[in-house]
């Protein structure tokens, strides 16, 4: 654990002496102060905004890190009037940003989103909230109609697609959005803009669009005034596994991951940390002082993701509760792909044989061969995801898999997940 | 007027489409392997000029029109 601590960082989400504070229009511009938002298309403050979020440094916080001003670039050479999306799925199941986001900062979400349509010229707002989620989308409907009262011009419509892991990947969200199948398109060049019928379409992700809103407010410089230098600004993060207070933070980006995990309350001894959600890695404990930012992560093979840590005690059995994971991730495959449809429910039955101690000793090679195999050969990164995860699972957990290999499973492998799940699922195919 | 350029392609799986019907392997082994449950595996090196022909059957015969020759481009 390290000792020193940064400041807290309030941007997103302000905590006041009663808690966090009104989400409602009057708070919210008390807050944040007043939007400025042209009636009609501006060339000059289009501009102008788009170099400020250049300038800032702003990447997408819905797990790609794409930089959020580039991907209206794409849209220069679209022709029509794209929609905007907000991207508020969130299928990851130990995130909940989005939904703190919608629950205490839906305006800022909003504002976010009508600076994007005013921005590409769009008349109209789509924002997607999981079919589950029904205090999100009662949210966004209030804050809509208030908006919409105080003379807002740009329709803002809900949708809510199926609440499915896939469902959030852009493509699988334009699909659905277009003709109602929430399966990943296959797209070959990434810079050919996704289309709703015959108009583009601009998905960006809740927390990327309530960030555009604070720096279209106050501007690069103040947006770099937190995080690093290569990953400027703060993030929400979502904190749960073996901590007293799990929930949602906000913190500078390269906070290190224990530094994150201790504003939550760890409860005891660490055994690794899952960083960046399902599809994401696990961290060694001793890596915990890694970075909380896209490089520092990138560079020992983990992700950023959507912002998620699980902190695993030291009483539960990584390799248990990484079985646990694949299963559910090849239950949310969106079934289209081979390798992901065979792939992830082979590695799943491998990585449950495993943690119960009963698998062969061809097992562990099958495992990492087969997370190789399934790489690159999806239409989405569903697959990629699963298998960075397994793969690290096996090289943090590393002696703990020998021991489980031989025949010996840990003390943990039957103790109750740390992890959230929809429902959880147990170690099917493993009679105890 | 038109000067030659020699143009690389690869190939590519639809992986949506393909449905493992196998016949890119036969026809192309030396640039398809399939996997445990007989899906192709490709990498994106260019296809050798020898090569080419095969390559373009292979895609002609896919009965899913899944496997692709298409010009080497930096995406993907």
């Amino acid at each position: 654990m390290t000792t020193t601590t940064l400041p807290r960082v309030e941007r997103l989400l302000h905590r006041g002496p009663g808690g966090l504070t009104d989400p409602g229009l009057s708070g919210h511009l008390g807050l944040h102060g007043p939007l400025v938002v042209p009636p009609r298309h501006d060339p000059a403050w289009s501009e102008a905004l788009l170099a400020e979020v250049a300038a800032a440094g702003l990447t997408g916080r819905g797990g790609g890190g794409f930089p959020a001003a580039a991907k209206w670039d794409v849209l220069r050479r679209a022709g029509r009037r794209p929609i905007v999306v907000v991207n508020a799925m969130e299928g990851e199941p130990a995130s909940a940003k989005d939904r703190a986001l919608l629950a205490w900062s839906p305006h800022l979400v909003l504002d976010g989103a009508e600076l994007v349509a005013a921005l590409s010229g769009a008349r109209s707002v789509v924002v997607c909230v999981a079919d589950d989620r029904d205090a999100s989308a009662r949210a966004v409907r209030l804050a809509a109609d208030e908006r919409s009262a105080a003379g807002a011009v740009r329709e803002v419509t809900v949708r809510r697609p199926p609440a499915r892991y896939v469902t959030g990947e852009e493509s699988a969200l334009a699909h659905w959005l277009d003709d109602g199948d929430a399966r990943p398109v296959l797209r070959v060049d990434k810079s050919v803009p996704l289309r709703l019928g015959r108009r583009p379409v601009l998905v960006h992700n809740a927390e990327t669009l309530a960030q555009v809103a604070l720096i279209a407010r106050h501007g690069a410089a103040w947006f770099r005034g937190a995080g690093t230098e290569d990953a400027p600004g703060s993030t929400l993060v979502t904190v749960s596994g073996a901590v007293g207070t799990p929930g949602v933070v906000e913190v500078e980006l390269g906070t290190p991951v224990d530094e994150v995990v201790g504003r939550c309350g760890p409860t005891g001894p660490m055994a690794g940390y899952l960083v960046g959600g399902y599809g994401g890695a696990w961290l060694a404990p001793e890596l915990g002082s890694t970075p909380l930012a896209p490089a520092p992560l990138a560079r020992i093979g983990a992700t950023l993701g959507v912002g998620i840590v699980v902190a695993l005690g030291s009483d539960s059995c990584g390799i248990a509760e990484t079985a646990r994971i694949t299963r559910w991730m090849a239950g949310e495959s969106a079934g289209q792909c081979g390798p992901c449809v065979y792939g992830l429910p082979a590695i799943a039955g491998d990585l449950e044989l495993l943690a119960a101690g009963r698998a062969d000793a061809g097992a562990m090679a099958r495992i990492d061969e087969r997370a190789r195999s399934v790489v690159g050969r999806g239409a989405c990164r569903h697959p990629d995801g699963v298998a960075r995860m397994v793969r690290s699972a096996l090289a943090v957990f590393a002696a703990d898999a020998a021991a489980h290999a031989g025949g010996r499973p840990c003390a943990g492998w039957q103790a109750t997940s740390v992890l959230p799940f929809p429902a959880p699922p147990a170690l099917s195919g493993v009679a105890s | 007027m038109t000067a030659a350029v020699a143009v690389a392609l690869r190939v590519r799986v639809d992986p949506v489409a393909c449905e493992a019907y196998g016949y890119c392997a036969e026809l192309l082994p030396e640039r398809v392997t399939l996997d445990e449950w007989g899906y192709p595996v490709v990498d994106g090196a260019p296809v050798a000029a020898g090569l080419v022909d095969l390559a373009h059957r292979a895609a002609a015969e896919c009965p899913r029109r899944a496997f692709r020759v298409e010009a080497a481009t930096p995406t993907r």
